[in-house]
This record gives C-alpha cells, sequence and structure tokens, in this order.
C-alpha cells in the first residue's frame, strides 16, 4: 500500500501567540514548532500501522521552506519512509493543496491522510481541495480505518452522529482523534531518519486565491467575579441580569 | 450580489446553524438556500423568515456524501448565478466547501466570525481561538464557512418560494454501512448554553447532578478531554483542542482545571462560569465568573435557582 501523508508545522500548544510588522506576521520569537497534531499522532501514525500491517511505503509531504526540514526529520524519526518538501513559502490552502496534488498526480499514491486541521490556521481546507483537484473522494473527520484487500472501512463523524462507510482506494482522508496513539521516536529511530530520503522539489506556478492581511489578539479578559459556593441565587441572577445569558 | 447558502437538515429540520448561515447569507446579498433530504416544504418556506428568498431543495440526495453535495451545490450556483457561497462551518461545510473552492478556484474564507467588511475583508478565528485574522479574497468568486454561534441568528417574518431541484449527482463515492445517532436533541457545536464536567466529578455515575443542570437550562452537555478517553462520557462530547471547538453564550466548567488545550475549545464562549474545589485552578483565569467549592453540594443549588428565574418568567 502505497500511502502519501500531508504534514505541516505548527507553533507548539502553549506557545504565547502574538504579531509583528504591524500585526501582519506571526511573531516567531521564542516559537517552538511542533509537527501539527493532528497531521502526526492521528494521520501519520495510522499510516505506519496500515504498513505495518499490509506492507507499502509511508511518504511525508510538506510545503514550505528550509525551516520546515525539522519537523519532516521528526515525522522520519517516528518511522516514516521518505519525504517530499516542495520548496516554498506556504501561501493559502490551495497553493498547498495545488502544489501537492502536483506531486500526487505524477507519483500514484492509494490513500492521502491530511489531519483535520492545522491548529494555527484551523481551517480543514486542504483534503477537501487536495481531493477536488485529484478528483478522487475526500472522506472527512474520519475516527477509525481499517482495510481488507483495497476496500477500505471507515468511521467519520457527521452532523449529529457518526457514520461507518466503505469505499476503495484512492481517497483522501482527513485524520481525527480516534484514529491512532502518539507515537513518541526512539532513539534508534531518530539516528536512522537523518539519512532517509528528503527530496526536495520546486513549486509549480499557482495563485494565492486569499490573502491574511491581518491579526488582531482578543480583547483582555475582565477579572473573574468570584460568588459564594452557598449564594447560587446571586449566581443566577448575575448570569440573567448582568451578562444576559440565560 | 446573488447568495447561495447550502444548509444541511437532519431528521426532516432545519438546525440552529443552518438558520444562522442563511441570515449571514441574507446581509450579504440575494439567498438562495440549496438543501437536500427528506423535509417538508413548510419548513423550507420558513427559511424566508431569515431572509431567504427562495429555497431549493433535491430530495432524493439523503445521505452527506461529500462528493453527492459538492455536485449538486456546483448545479445550484450554476443556475442562479452565486457569486458568494456560504456554508455552515459544521462538518458537512469542513467536507464540501474546500472541493467547491477548489473546483470553481473560488477563494475559501473558513471559520468566518463576523460580517465581510465594506471592502469585503472576513475576520476569521486562528490559533485554536487565541487570536483573529483577517482574510481577503482574491477572486471574484467567494466561499464563506460561518463559525456557528458567532453572528446568532434571529427569527422574523416571510415566506421563501420552494422548489425541487434535481442535479447530476453521479455515483456515490462510498457505501453507508451504519449510522449511529448521538443521543439528545441539542446539538453541542451550536447550543447556546453547555454544561461541562471533568474529573471533577469522580464517576460516571455523578452525571445526574450535571445532567439536571442542563435540562433546567435547556443546555446541551459536553466534557473534558479524561472524561470522553476514560470512557465516562461519549467522545462527541468532548470540547477542546482535539475535540470540537464550540462559542456558546454560556459555558460553565465543572470540575475541569483549565489546560490550555481545554481553553482551546471553549475561548470563544461569550461567559464562562468555572466550579472548582481547588482555588488555583488555571480556568479561573479565564473565567467570567467563579465559585470555589463543592460541585456535589454547589450543582443542586444552582438547578433549585434556575428553576426558581424559570417559574418566574
Amino acid at each position: 500500500m502505497k500511502l502519501l501523508v500531508c504534514i505541516s508545522k505548527s507553533p507548539d500548544t502553549t506557545s504565547k501567540i502574538d504579531f509583528t510588522d504591524n500585526n501582519t506576521k506571526f511573531n516567531e520569537s521564542g516559537v517552538q514548532y511542533i509537527v501539527n497534531p493532528y497531521d502526526e499522532w492521528y494521520a501519520l501514525v495510522r499510516a505506519l500501522e496500515l504498513k505495518e500491517q499490509f506492507g507499502g511505503s509511508v511518504t511525508t509531504i510538506s510545503v514550505g521552506g528550509v525551516d520546515e526540514e525539522p519537523i519532516i526529520r521528526k515525522a522520519l524519526a517516528i518511522g516514516a519512509d521518505d519525504a517530499v518538501r516542495i520548496d516554498s513559502e506556504a501561501g493559502d490552502a490551495y497553493y498547498t493543496a495545488f502544489q501537492i496534488s502536483e506531486y500526487a498526480k505524477s507519483n500514484g499514491f492509494d490513500v492521502v491522510f491530511t489531519g483535520k486541521e492545522t491548529i494555527n490556521y484551523n481551517g480543514s481546507q486542504v483534503g477537501g481541495m487536495l481531493a477536488e483537484l485529484l478528483n478522487i473522494p475526500f472522506i472527512s473527520l474520519a475516527t477509525k480505518l481499517d482495510f481488507n484487500g483495497s476496500v477500505a472501512t471507515i468511521m467519520k463523524e457527521m452532523v449529529g452522529g457518526d457514520e461507518v462507510i466503505e469505499l476503495s482506494t484512492p481517497f483522501v482522508i482527513s485524520a481525527a482523534k480516534g484514529m491512532a496513539e502518539q507515537r513518541i521516536p526512539n532513539m534508534r529511530g531518530i539516528m536512522a531518519a537523518r539519512t532517509k530520503p528528503l527530496q526536495v522539489i520546486a513549486p509549480a506556478p499557482c495563485d494565492h486565491l486569499v490573502s491574511y492581511e491581518s491579526y488582531e489578539l482578543p480583547s483582555a479578559k475582565k477579572e473573574c467575579k468570584y460568588v459564594d459556593a452557598n449564594n447560587m441565587g446571586e449566581l443566577v441572577s448575575l448570569l440573567h441580569n448582568e451578562a444576559k445569558v440565560i | 450580489m446573488s447568495v447561495l447558502v447550502y444548509i444541511d437538515t437532519l431528521s426532516g429540520k432545519i438546525t440552529k446553524s443552518g438558520m444562522e448561515a442563511v441570515q449571514y447569507g441574507s446581509k450579504i446579498g440575494d439567498t438562495t438556500v440549496i438543501t437536500n433530504g427528506a423535509i417538508d416544504t413548510n419548513q423550507l418556506a420558513q427559511l424566508g423568515g431569515y431572509g431567504a428568498s427562495k429555497v431549493l431543495v433535491n430530495r432524493n440526495l439523503l445521505v452527506n456524501d461529500a462528493s453527492q453535495v459538492s455536485r449538486l451545490v456546483k448545479a445550484a450556483i450554476a443556475a442562479v448565478g452565486a457569486k458568494t457561497i456560504v456554508f455552515s462551518q459544521d462538518l458537512t461545510g469542513k467536507a464540501v466547501a474546500p472541493m467547491i473552492s477548489a473546483s470553481l478556484k473560488a477563494g475559501l474564507v473558513s471559520g468566518a466570525i463576523a460580517l465581510p467588511t465594506a471592502d469585503g475583508k472576513i475576520k476569521v478565528n486562528v490559533f485554536s481561538g487565541k487570536a483573529f485574522g483577517i482574510v481577503k479574497v482574491n477572486t471574484e468568486k467567494s466561499v464563506i464557512t460561518l463559525t456557528p454561534n458567532s453572528v446568532g441568528v434571529t427569527e422574523g417574518t416571510g415566506q421563501a418560494t420552494v422548489e425541487d431541484f434535481s442535479a447530476d449527482l453521479g455515483a456515490p463515492s462510498y457505501t453507508t454501512k451504519e449510522i449511529k445517532k448521538q443521543e439528545g436533541d441539542i446539538l453541542l457545536p451550536e447550543a447556546g448554553l453547555v454544561v461541562s464536567a471533568g474529573r471533577g466529578l469522580k464517576g460516571p455515575e455523578n452525571w445526574g447532578i450535571v445532567e439536571d443542570l442542563a435540562k433546567a437550562l435547556g443546555a446541551a452537555t459536553a466534557c473534558s478531554r479524561p472524561v470522553a478517553d476514560i470512557g465516562w462520557r461519549p467522545h462527541h462530547e468532548h470540547v477542546g483542542q482535539t475535540g470540537v471547538a464550540i462559542r456558546p453564550n454560556l459555558y460553565i466548567a465543572i470540575g475541569i482545571s483549565g489546560a490550555i488545550q481545554h481553553l482551546a475549545g471553549v475561548n470563544g464562549s461569550k461567559v464562562i462560569v468555572v466550579i472548582n474545589t481547588d482555588p488555583e485552578a488555571p480556568f479561573f483565569k479565564a473565567a467570567d465568573y467563579g465559585i470555589v467549592g463543592d460541585a456535589f453540594e454547589i450543582l443542586p443549588k444552582l438547578t433549585a435557582e434556575i428553576n426558581k428565574l424559570k417559574a418566574l418568567n
């Protein structure tokens, strides 16, 4: 089974978020980058489990500059066989999806994995766009994925519940919690990652359909107002008369 | 400007986030709604009260196969000449909107929390609710997915015309084997009031007092990650970074310490009430109202006071 996993870097969950250049750029100083958790914990690890079960290969693909390489090496340390980096600053989601689709088209994969979203842009955009560009089905927010031959059984979230479905490869799948458990790379994996192939390819020309013009931080939260545990009448009155939410 | 809004129907009903998306669209331009599923004409006509002038319905498409919904929406875009296409940022919108965007090369703004400004810029959630981005669309057509509970919804009067709409939907992209419906009537992502509890409740057998409070308020129930992971509560109730992100008017957190990953899922809430025995719980820093004390004593009293208020109004 030939598997492609899209991975992206994102700031560590506990990073302090602020902006520079008149609020047009994310302030990267002191920020630790990690593999976007959904890409790593769920998409990559499930792909590796499937490879271990059925054979084949796991390739990761990222769109980004040289500063993307530490997280690519991390994915190789966890167990991916090889990696592709499309050498370009990622623009919008369409740009990223287009670059990945150009590579995927000429390399024929059975399953293309993405995480359900990145924790910095929270867009959930690349997977659906990629499927459309590759003209193959898109299965979003999958929580389980198993195979019987070339037929996949998938549990996915739907509005108001879950759905169990079957389809044949190829398809694009976005992975959510439930798909797999996080794996910590071991020393052997980390050593092996250094010499695994990382192919750098030039981007194909593509427009940006949207641009992020600027950023804002939420206004500072007011001090918490404490209410005595024996006075729930006061809390209800505050929620009704002051906050006006009930 | 011509606007097309796609909404889901669920068990023959229109969801609240669907109504919100229709009203949002109607503030941008003349709005046509496209939907599918087994739903009666009267209900659809009532979308006129939320600003829709016309509703197109395909009753043959019962499931939400993203490929087929995408073909249905594309046919409707062509039929009405829509320039702006709106979805709710729910599970269907997250799947279908990117497909439409890539197919039409129309810029996608996902997770909008406000109407476009006069110069067409749209505010969205980024960094898991820790910041906002201002997005500009560079293409003639645009696709917007609206974060539930971000602009609210007010019911008005008016009737929309309802027409059957057929399109070549192609073959389904998958076979559905089983659908597992959630229990409860209130969908968590669109709930206005949410009562949520964590490990402080000590065991699943103690959830009765949480459910009583939720029932008194007409709220949805939610939980923290550890509680979903150990199986005390169903996984769809898990709010936080890896679960669902919500932005209700009121979020009551009971026995939840408030880890940063949990806050990422609820920091869009308008008002947060935190109930915890530990006065040092980090959640109090994000709270509007805090109560330090034992949930087992506090909740029955709070429920009684809510019922008293409801009886008066």
